[in-house]
């Protein structure tokens, strides 16, 4: 009995309504005789602001104490103690949210869309982290940064990388940025959220893909220091040009570098640069007819990636839910595909006329083919100008901390005998006569 | 700063230090547009939240939040509901029998406590500590009753993630960022009819 009566009610309900976005009164709430007083729902709120003040307060006394540790005390110690504390707190404590990596989409997303507006805090964990890059070099990367803090951790025996292979696959972290602006600004999706290695153990759960390239990045880590940083971290693009142009920065040596050579292989990240050969061995035609060349190269270079960029249009702007959501509309529509999937259903259920849709979704698109070109074009000028920087040659004298590779985790410091007299750890004679031998 | 620089202040001195505040001037430009913006109202901080009137309750609530167990949560707008005796979102399509029985209820995890007020009227809760925001209920109801049950993120539970992975996931882009001093879009009851 109880069955049929469903079926009959069932069918009944499917005739008369095809989507089921807005239920009606088909059973009107009920006169109570009993005196009965329906609950109300309960809206816990969300987590307070306060804790977004205790962050940007935290990040700043963060910044400045690495700072300090950084260029004034000197210890590698220290600093490194105040990147565990780093990771605890903005890590596992605040879970990896919000962090100044992911802060980049706020912002582009923010500068594109006049709907969203970027929380005070956000724009203070994008902003902080750069005005101290400025002036101070990276100690963002050094102390405070969690992502940083975790793969130094787990830190074992470094291994180096050779330069082209450095210089190829950082490459690879100036795309992620384009393309991590040109998907946010877009309103698209936030990839470097989605694809943030690390943070699903902050979180301790998560998406398992994410969790195993999350692992897969700790254990090459144990060999080859911060690959993350080093060769996808966005955010690391940016700070890598602020810290060419920082006030004061980190140098290997408290005093005078006696080219002693102790320090060569301390750094794991292979930023220490030696001093170069005092007689020029290159030819000086030879080279400055590349340069001229490498010169040239860069308004094609910049012009062609960038239409490639603008061609791509219909495969990137497939990250935007509209333009998917628009294709699959579309296939059903000319009978390509037979089923529907639960996005098609909901649109159809909703109503809407499908040719608004395709109009959203190619001005989307055309949104895409701006960006396309912006973004085509910003990875041929990071190409040619590597090109270029690679063909020029500097004079240095002492061994120095490049600045931008440089992530300022003070590890040179102890390598260098000058630090060891400084400290009263060794006299100066000995480090005379090593000198004088030499 | 180095002796060496110290003594010569030359041009690519000069010129970093240009960079340097040209760069400072230039991200507190950005800071400054960003967030005293002509059109916008003042930057507020957002929260996730659904809206129930686009939701489809397809289910991927459950499964895709970053929490082990989901911050999205079965709600019950009272106001609405019809307090039948049989509810759709209460039994399963071929329930053996009108009562309480395991057996006979939709909710995988039992979150719904069903509980008799007077002839013939049942009330209907939810126990947010079982409940795992599957939705199944929530289908149930919006088919064959009025809509009373719907899915809102708990605010207790969501961590607020930058990029909600829910959203991400959502097939009927019911997902926004709704202003953090009014976090949730409730069913009210004038929005049923």
């Amino acid at each position: 009995m109880i069955r049929h009566n469903y079926t009959i009610i069932s069918i009944a309900v499917l005739l008369l309504s095809s989507g089921i976005a807005s239920g009606f009164e088909r059973f009107p709430p009920p006169d109570f005789e009993s005196g009965y007083v329906h609950p109300s729902p309960t809206t816990p709120n969300p987590r307070q602001d306060i804790y977004e003040y205790i962050d940007t307060a935290v990040l700043f006394a963060a910044l400045g104490l690495s700072s300090y540790l950084v260029l004034k005390t000197r210890r590698r110690r220290f600093i490194f103690v105040l990147s565990l504390l780093s990771l605890f707190y903005f890590g596992f404590w605040r879970r990896g949210c919000v962090c100044p990596i992911g802060a980049i989409q706020n912002v582009a997303l923010s500068i594109f869309d006049k709907d969203y507006a970027v929380p005070v805090a956000v724009m203070l964990f994008f902003l902080l982290p750069l005005v101290f890059t400025l002036f101070f070099g990276r100690t963002f990367c050094a102390a405070v940064c969690p992502l940083g803090a975790i793969q130094d951790v787990v830190h074992l025996r470094h291994t180096p990388v050779p330069e082209w292979l450095e210089n190829g696959l950082r490459l690879f972290a100036y795309v992620y940025l384009a393309a991590a602006i040109l998907f946010a600004a877009t309103g698209s999706a936030f990839i470097i959220c989605r694809y943030d290695p690390f943070v699903s153990f902050f979180r301790m759960s998560g998406n398992l893909n994410m969790l195993i390239l999350g692992g897969c990045f700790l254990f090459v880590g144990l060999f080859i220091g911060r690959p993350y940083c080093r060769f996808v971290c966005p955010y690391g693009v940016i700070l890598r040009q602020l810290s060419r142009i920082s006030k004061w920065r980190v140098t290997i040596t408290p005093d005078d570098c006696i080219k002693c050579r102790l320090c060569e292989d301390s750094c794991p990240f292979g930023a220490i640069r030696e001093p170069t050969a005092e007689a020029p061995t290159h030819d000086y035609i030879k080279s400055r007819k590349l340069l001229a060349f490498l010169i040239l190269l860069l308004p094609p270079l910049v012009l062609s990636l960038g239409w490639v960029g603008y061609t791509l249009r219909p495969v990137t702007s497939r990250m935007h839910a509209t333009v998917r959501l628009a294709d699959r509309i579309y296939l059903e529509e000319t009978g390509q595909v037979e089923d529907t999937t639960d996005a098609s259903t909901a649109f159809r259920a909703t109503g809407r006329e499908i040719k608004d849709l395709y109009a959203e979704a190619l001005d989307i698109q055309a949104g895409f083919g701006l960006g396309g070109w912006l973004f085509g074009g910003f990875v041929g000028l990071v190409i040619a100008l590597k090109l270029i920087g690679l063909s020029l040659r500097r004079q240095r004298t002492d061994y120095e901390a490049e600045r931008a590779g440089c992530l300022a985790c003070g590890r040179c410091f102890e390598y260098c005998p000058k630090e060891h007299v400084k400290r009263k750890l060794a006299k100066e004679t000995i480090v005379k006569a090593d000198e004088n031998s030499d | 700063m180095s002796k060496h620089t110290e003594q010569t202040p030359d041009r690519r001195q000069l010129l970093k230090a240009a960079l340097r505040y040209g760069t400072l001037g230039l991200l507190g430009a950005t800071g400054g547009a960003t967030l005293f913006p002509k059109q916008k109202s003042a930057a507020q901080n957002t929260v996730w939240q659904i809206d129930p009137e686009i939701c489809v309750a397809c289910g991927n609530c459950a499964t895709y939040c970053v929490l082990e167990e989901s911050a999205v949560k079965c709600v019950h707008a009272y106001a609405m509901c019809g307090y039948c005796r049989i509810c759709f979102g209460f039994f399963g399509p071929e329930p053996l029998d009108i009562n309480e029985g395991a057996e006979n209820q939709l909710c995988p995890t039992g979150a719904i406590k069903r509980t008799f007020v007077e002839n013939p009227y049942y009330e209907y809760t939810i126990d947010e500590s079982l409940c795992m925001g599957c939705g199944k209920c929530v289908k149930g109801c919006n088919t064959f009753g009025n809509g009373s049950l719907y899915l809102q993120v708990r605010h207790d539970r969501c961590l607020n993630c930058n990029e909600c992975s829910i959203a991400a996931a959502c097939p009927s882009g019911a997902y926004k960022r709704v202003p953090a001093d009014k976090p949730y879009l409730l069913k009210k009851v004038d929005s049923a009819e």
